[in-house]
């Protein structure tokens, strides 16, 4: 069992309050979606649970333990920054491994996981596309053997014809390795394919969380109803008023 | 460092580096003894065959005795650079892995230390350490350690916000390995640029020192000390100044030059390569005027690089056309060579690129200003942030209508008001990070009504705005199309918020069009393989979540891989032989549907409809 819990978290930068008392559980196995707008506080949130933003009160804990270290990882918004352009692919990925492991062996069944070919691990950034580094950056999280990863705004930076593979791919991993995951996005038509769960930011605090299903049908915050109307649908026409 | 070479200056400076260095190693085994020679016939004596830079007061030939001292000033110049920028290093690196409390005192000291001049430094540690080799070595290096303590310091901030060193620490790397894997290998280049300027700099500060007597001591010498001795017989025997003078300055123009080459090769990299396209005739069937006719439009860039290929599309007056494609597809270059702000080096041909009845090329600036706006994707970097709103807006009236200030304002005011900024009076005499991102947005389109525009060129207007921000911009598109009976070209990667807006569609890859249709018929009838499967990929509110997403094999093809053949035959489920060697041109399938592909409606129809999954 693997199940975050984000305790009454509160984030402050200055006088300015990003997270405000957020509580939130993304429970064992499943996928919990967090959308919001831009400034929403949904970034800093997700940096608190791996230690990259200190929390300004409350704990964020694994199965109630606060030392998550290597238990939590995270793929970063944009693949053409999140990897060492000096360092070749499979050196970025050894590197989250724990001690004692085989790492070529190791390098070479992740690449193989994310649908990469391992004698691509020598090859550095710049010899990819987008969404191949975005794969590596999969790669790299699960190379800490994890049990919560935390995907923000993953497929944002992609070409629309790379973002479904790279879609797909990250359901099928959550699934065949039993992730506990929070995936970040402003795009509610993704959060909804990927997610068990779905919770609503704004202006740093949660105003709504559950069932993907249930805040879908019926929305039961303002802001959500909001952002429903907003995402774009097929076969709806934008009215000028 | 090797396109360093490539360049005129570097290889010229490479190749004074390279004589001096052979110089350092073997002018003292060739000539020491001969620059050590004692010669008492031959005192003071002036140029002439025998002594081309005279001798100086033993007697000792001049020439020699430059040659020789290569070594030692070459040698001592570079000893201290290199224990300067060690020091430099090590504390610019020193606050990323100390606690904050230690980091911080270091900071301020290098700080402080490099308020003062390098070459006071280098006079005060000289007096310090003691007149003497040591003493000035030392005083050079130290004098240097603050600049490049500085710039270390700097290079690593500017790293260690980016995503990888993150990354890197949620993986549980550690301080120390993180600077050494990840921080100093990425900031290598900018250092080891800036070390082949300082050591030029040492070069020249050290013979500054001994020339001053505060370096080299007899019986040693270096070019500095040889300088000092012959200046005093300057008027009597000006070569035995010279000489020394002459190697001063060209071995320091040696180690700048070849420092400025290599930083000016570094900043210059990354250029794409690529075998030049053959041009494309485009054929059209619609020979009608529109407000925009755009036809066998090419951009190039040097190198063969041909980012929009053939393309041709008309817009009538007050339509709204939607052009989409993914990143490299040329759908933004496309609409930069419409507004005619293609920049240098790249250049724009088409057969016709009319707008209003007239050859582009020919409007004036002033018409062209007025007539056609221009909305761009980041409203954070298209206004100046040091200029009120209101100001930045009445310039477009100012400089192509001629109005004065204030009425040019009063016009700015009741712009903003038409795009429904509350309060507008106010908010004109704001400042752009006083608004948010989607009233930027809108001033931004307001500035495009300032004058009369026939057209707004909007490229991916929203992809920075959030959801519910986006639809208020794409509301406020269509409205002044309606009431000020503009054209619109919407360009966007979201074929969704397309389909929402615009009357007919655009979509692009691979810097063609390679479909036209009507919107409403774009989820119905849309025909060509890449079309169908990008609406299959994008999920929306009413994707089946129980299925895999369609999916795209493999990446659009970047401007410079672009070969014979349909650029989307390697992706495509009924690509067949001839896809790949010829390239199908846009023909009309019927009415305002146009499709670049060699496979027959029917087929398309039943790959559409059917099993393209």
């Amino acid at each position: 069992m693997s199940e975050l819990f984000f305790d009454r978290v509160s984030v402050r930068y200055g006088h300015h309050l990003a997270v405000d008392d957020v509580s939130l559980v993304v429970p064992h196995g499943q996928v919990v979606g967090l959308v919001g707008e831009s400034g929403s506080g949904k970034s800093t949130l997700a940096a608190t649970a791996v230690g990259l933003v200190p929390v300004t009160s409350g704990q964020v804990l694994v199965d109630g333990e606060r030392d998550r270290r290597r238990r939590v990882q995270m793929v970063f918004q944009d693949p053409y920054s999140s990897l060492d352009p000096r360092m070749s692919i499979g050196g970025s990925i050894a590197e989250g491994m724990p001690r004692g492991v085989d790492k070529k062996a190791e390098v070479a069944r992740l690449l193989e996981l994310v649908n990469l070919d391992p004698g691509r691990a020598s090859s550095l950034p710049a010899r990819l596309s987008g969404g191949q580094r975005q794969r590596v950056a999969l790669a790299r999280a699960l190379a800490g053997r994890p049990e919560v990863v935390i995907a923000d705004e993953i497929t944002s930076a992609l070409d629309v014809s790379v973002q479904g593979a790279v879609l797909n791919l990250v359901r099928d991993l959550q699934r065949r390795l039993g992730l506990s995951m929070l995936f970040i996005s402003h795009n509610l038509a993704v959060v909804r394919y990927v997610s068990d769960r779905i919770a609503v930011m704004k202006d740093g605090r949660i105003v709504e969380e559950g069932p993907a299903a249930r805040v879908l049908a019926e929305p039961g915050h303002e802001y959500t109803r909001e952002l429903l109307a907003a995402a774009p649908r097929r076969h709806a026409r934008l009215e000028v008023s | 460092m090797r396109a360093a070479l490539r360049s005129p200056v570097g290889l010229a400076s490479a190749v004074l580096l390279a004589l001096l260095v052979l110089l350092a190693v073997f002018a003292p085994m060739l000539w020491g003894d001969r620059a050590a020679a004692i010669d008492t016939d031959a005192l003071q004596q002036g140029a002439s065959a025998e002594h081309p830079l005279g001798t100086d007061q033993l007697g000792r030939d001049i020439l020699f005795r430059v040659l020789v001292a290569t070594r030692l000033t070459i040698g001592l110049a570079l000893l201290a650079t290199v224990i300067g920028v060690g020091t430099g290093l090590l504390l610019g690196s020193l606050p990323a892995v100390l606690p904050r409390w230690a980091a911080r005192i270091v900071t301020s000291a290098v700080n402080i230390a490099v308020a003062f001049p390098g070459l006071l430094l280098a006079l005060f540690f000289a007096v310090i350490f003691g007149t003497g080799t040591v003493g000035a070595v030392l005083a050079i290096a130290f004098a240097i350690a603050p600049s490049f303590a500085r710039l270390t310091q700097t290079l690593t901030a500017g790293i260690s916000g980016r995503d990888f060193i993150k990354a890197a620490r949620v993986c549980g790397v550690g301080r120390f390995r993180l600077l050494v894997r990840h921080v100093l290998p990425n900031i290598a280049e900018p250092l080891v640029i800036n070390a082949t300027l300082a050591a030029g700099a040492a070069l020249t500060s050290f013979a500054g020192l001994s020339f001053l007597g505060i370096g080299v001591q007899a019986p040693s010498y270096d070019w500095g000390r040889l300088l000092g001795e012959g200046l005093l017989r300057i008027y009597l025997s000006p070569a035995s100044a010279l000489g020394p003078a002459l190697a001063v300055v060209l071995a320091g123009l040696a180690f700048n030059l070849f420092g400025e080459a290599a930083a000016a090769a570094a900043g210059g990299r990354r250029r794409w390569r690529g075998k030049p396209v053959p041009h494309h005739e485009s054929t059209v069937d619609d020979p009608g005027d529109g407000l925009l006719t755009v036809r066998n439009l090419h951009v190039t860039f040097p190198g063969g690089i041909t980012p929009v290929r053939g393309v041709s599309f008309t817009v009538h007056d007050g339509e709204m056309i939607g052009v989409v494609g993914e990143s490299g597809s040329g759908k933004s270059l496309t609409a930069l060579a419409v507004s005619r702000l293609v920049e240098h080096p790249g250049s724009v041909t088409a057969d016709r690129l009319d707008f209003d009845g007239r050859p582009l090329r020919s409007i004036p600036d002033r018409d062209l200003g007025t007539r056609l706006a221009m909305v761009f994707q980041d409203p954070m970097t298209s206004f100046n942030p040091a200029l009120r709103i209101g100001r930045q807006i009445a310039e477009v009236s100012e400089v192509h209508q001629g109005l004065s200030r204030g009425d040019a304002l009063r016009k700015a005011t009741d712009r903003l008001r038409a795009v429904r900024i509350p309060d507008p009076g106010r908010r004109a005499g704001q400042y752009p990070h006083e608004f948010s991102g989607g009233m930027r947005q809108r001033a931004m389109i307001a500035m495009g009504l300032m004058g009369e525009p026939k057209l707004v060129i909007a490229d991916e207007p929203t992809t920075a705005l959030d959801v519910t921000v986006q639809r208020e911009v794409l509301k406020l598109l269509a409205r002044i199309r309606t009431e000020r009976s503009a054209a619109v070209l919407l360009i966007s990667h979201d074929i969704t918020v397309v389909a929402q807006t615009c009357d007919r569609v655009l979509v692009m890859y691979a810097g063609r069009i390679v479909e036209e249709l009507p919107t409403d018929e774009l989820f119905t009838a849309a025909r060509h393989p890449y079309t169908t499967a990008l609406l299959a990929a994008v999920p929306d509110l009413d994707t089946d979540r129980d299925a895999p997403l369609a999916v795209i094999p493999g990446r659009p093809p970047e401007p410079g891989e672009i070969t014979a053949g349909c650029p989307f035959a390697p992706r495509c489920p009924l690509a067949e032989e001839r896809c790949r060697t010829e390239e199908p041109e846009l023909s009309a399938l019927s009415d305002g549907h146009r499709v670049a592909c060699w496979k027959s409606e029917k087929e398309l129809a039943l790959a559409a409809t059917g099993g393209t999954r």
